[in-house]
């Protein structure tokens, strides 16, 4: 019963970035951006993290700094998208790029240091109640965040006006320019909302799941975002769902490593990276439900004529 | 509070199109300055030691090649398929299988030697190369998967096998345990240009001729115009009967070849064997090298160059100053930031607008617009 409660919190773990990242980038890609600099933020968030967390002491502000980390790097993709209209996915790749090469530089003097792991959250009486209370109530403060931040999402999306402006936007920038809706502006923030979405993920990397600097620690964990948002037709619980498959797959060959199953480590450590490609596979092959949900105007750049 | 306002050009400017790869570069130049103040370090010292000194002699200018031949090699075949709005950044992957496939030989069979060796063994590089890259055409072709993420993942993929080959089956019995293959046979080693000046290899001869031939492609060619149109207009291509799916194969069939021809010639020439890394991210700065290049196969010979100095310069500052070489990372991704800002020059004039200026200025226009109607 244990090992069972074990794994699923480890699956929770290795879910809880995948799902950050993936609903920040599903807010952007609504917003009809496509930001391929997910890797590249969420890497910053987490050296942005770790540095924080390690000069004060205090992981609760490296949490903070990750954060905005991953937003002020995301800036970077606003101001070169958004106001010079440059080719999107360009710029992303990038992103990506330049904060690989960023965080190794700043990251230099962090490696081999013992971090500090944000604590569990306690809850005296209910963490003790056998099986769900480790579950539910005793796990690290961004596994909540990631859930709170999913209900906030969806209800953001689909419950409000600003949210269905939002979409709007997605669908077809020219119309809701002429509608008088300030299409640029609602993009900057949906961009820089991503970019915090993703230094979140990038802390969590570093201050729970490894509470350690280590170069390249996101091991593409940004583009399986990218390919959850996909995954999920740009839904927020179906991204969730996706985030707790991919962990489980994550976990589960590092479980197979870890009991000697005789298959090479290296076959076992492709795996998360082989799912990723055959779920994209399986979900596109539903060409209508892809075309239906993906939103219209994503990727193209836009300039308000006057 | 300034806004930044972009007005379209009647046409693209022919200026900014050969200016913007210099502006490009003089704003990295400053950028990296502020960069190497901020490190405390003398930002003229600095560049002295990482774009000067690595270029001063020789032996040196040889390296320059070493490190310029990928790059070129799969900038050439990346920019065939940005050109066709089709976007492959798995060309690490891709570099890794040409090494791999194109390893075949030399690793497995290496009492095999003759003057047939090497052209088999680039041969089965490019086979190699060109069958990775098919991998993400099929599935963009036949499903309609999102070949950015597929071929991305299929680098990782390549990454892990290649550690399993030279740590498995493919390691050298007599390496003392060292995860590597057996060193190639002479007549597996890709000769070099120059034995007596430095160790510039046929590669950069390899890479060059691709230049010229996609270049001659590109603009001489039907195939090149298909290219050209399918990017950037798909539906105008259609009309004129030019096949989509096809052109996706063509073009990571393309880039995949040269991407796998650039890593079996690493393999064979730089490096002499196979190791668990063969690849500085060839693959992803090449990338950079296509943009920088204006997508233009002789552009991105002189930003491949470009490009392989920054690999010797954070090699250099490294060593002298103690400066992690990541700083060339840092550079290659200013570089593309900064060109693909200087690309927007192009098409668009920028203007600089300070908001509470142009209010009353547009209220004006707008009482001075009924007016001209009038007055004509």
């Amino acid at each position: 019963m244990d090992i069972t409660v074990n794994i699923l919190l480890t699956i929770a773990t290795a879910a809880t970035p995948l799902l950050i990242a993936a609903i920040g980038e599903l807010v952007v890609e609504r917003s009809g951006v496509l930001n391929l600099g997910v890797e590249g933020m969420m890497i910053m968030g987490a050296v942005g993290g770790f540095g924080a967390s390690y000069l004060t002491g205090s992981p609760w502000i490296g949490l903070l700094a990750a954060i905005a980390m991953g937003a002020v790097f995301s800036l970077l993709f606003a101001v070169m998208t958004l106001s010079l209209a440059t080719n999107q996915v360009a710029t992303g790749l990038s992103l990506t790029l330049l904060g690989l090469g960023l965080s190794g530089m700043m990251g230099t003097s962090f490696v081999g240091q013992p971090g500090e792991r944000l604590p569990n959250i306690d809850i005296p009486g209910l963490t003790s109640i056998p099986v769900i209370g480790r579950l539910l109530f005793g796990q690290d403060p961004i596994f909540y965040i990631s859930i709170a931040l999913t209900a906030a999402v969806m209800w953001f999306l689909f419950k409000t006006r600003t949210g269905l402006t939002l979409r709007s936007i997605g669908d077809s920038h020219t119309s809701a320019h002429a509608l008088g809706i300030k299409v640029i502006r609602y993009r900057y923030l949906a961009v820089i909302f991503g970019g915090a979405c993703a230094g979140l993920a990038g802390g969590h990397l570093s201050l729970v799941y490894t509470p350690q600097w280590v170069e390249n620690m996101s091991a593409g964990r940004g583009w399986i975002a990218l390919a959850l948002v996909v995954f999920a037709s740009w839904r927020p619980w179906r991204v969730l769902a996706g985030a707790y498959i991919f962990g489980a797959v994550w976990i589960g060959q590092l479980h197979a490593q870890a009991f000697g199953i005789p298959v090479p480590s290296q076959f076992l450590s492709s795996l998360p990276y082989l799912a990723t490609v055959v779920v994209l596979v399986l979900i596109s092959r539903n060409k209508r439900l892809t075309m239906m949900n993906t939103p219209a105007s994503l990727g193209q750049p836009f300039v308000p004529d006057r | 509070m300034m806004r930044l306002e972009l007005v379209k050009r009647p046409q693209r400017s022919a200026l900014f199109s050969a200016l913007s790869p210099f502006i490009a570069f003089a704003l990295t130049i400053i950028a990296g300055a502020i960069m190497f103040a901020l490190l405390g370090v003398n930002p003229l010292t600095a560049f002295n030691i990482y774009f000067i000194e690595p270029i001063s002699q020789v032996w040196q200018l040889h390296e320059l090649a070493i490190k310029a031949a990928p790059l070129i090699l799969i900038a050439v075949g990346l920019s065939v398929c940005y050109k066709a709005n089709i976007w492959n950044i798995g060309a690490e992957g891709q570099f890794i299988l040409g090494g791999i496939v194109g390893s075949i030989i030399p690793v497995l069979f290496p009492q095999f030697e003759g003057p047939l060796v090497l052209p088999l063994m680039l041969l089965l590089g490019m086979v190699g190369g060109a069958a990775y890259a098919a991998i993400p055409a099929l599935l963009k072709t036949r499903f309609g998967t999102n070949e950015i993420l597929t071929s991305l993942m299929l680098v990782y993929v390549a990454q892990l096998f290649l550690d399993w080959l030279v740590r498995g089956p493919w390691r050298d019995p007599q390496g003392h345990g060292f995860p590597q293959t057996i060193q190639f046979g002479d007549s597996a080693v890709l000769p070099e240009l120059m034995p007596d000046a430095g160790r510039a290899n046929w590669g950069f001869v390899f890479a060059l001729v691709a230049a010229v031939l996609v270049w001659i492609l590109m603009s001489r060619m039907l195939k090149g115009f298909e290219v050209r149109v399918l990017g950037s207009s798909p539906r105008a291509g259609r009309f004129a009967g030019f096949g989509l799916n096809r052109m996706v194969f063509f073009a990571f069939l393309l880039s995949g070849a040269l991407a796998g021809l650039a890593g079996i010639s690493e393999v064979s020439g730089a490096i002499g064997q196979l190791q668990p890394v063969i690849s500085p991210g060839y693959g992803f700065t090449a990338i950079i090298v296509a943009f920088l290049g204006r997508l233009n196969p002789i552009g991105i010979v002189a930003a491949g160059l470009v490009l392989a100095l920054t690999y010797l310069g954070g090699e250099a500052v490294q060593s002298a100053l103690g400066i992690s070489d990541k700083v060339a990372r840092v550079f290659q991704g200013m570089l593309l930031f900064f060109v693909l800002g200087c690309d927007t020059l192009i098409h668009y004039r920028i203007r600089l607008i300070g908001l509470a200026l142009t209010k009353p200025q547009d209220a004006a226009k707008l009482e001075a617009a009924p007016k001209l109607k009038e007055a004509r």
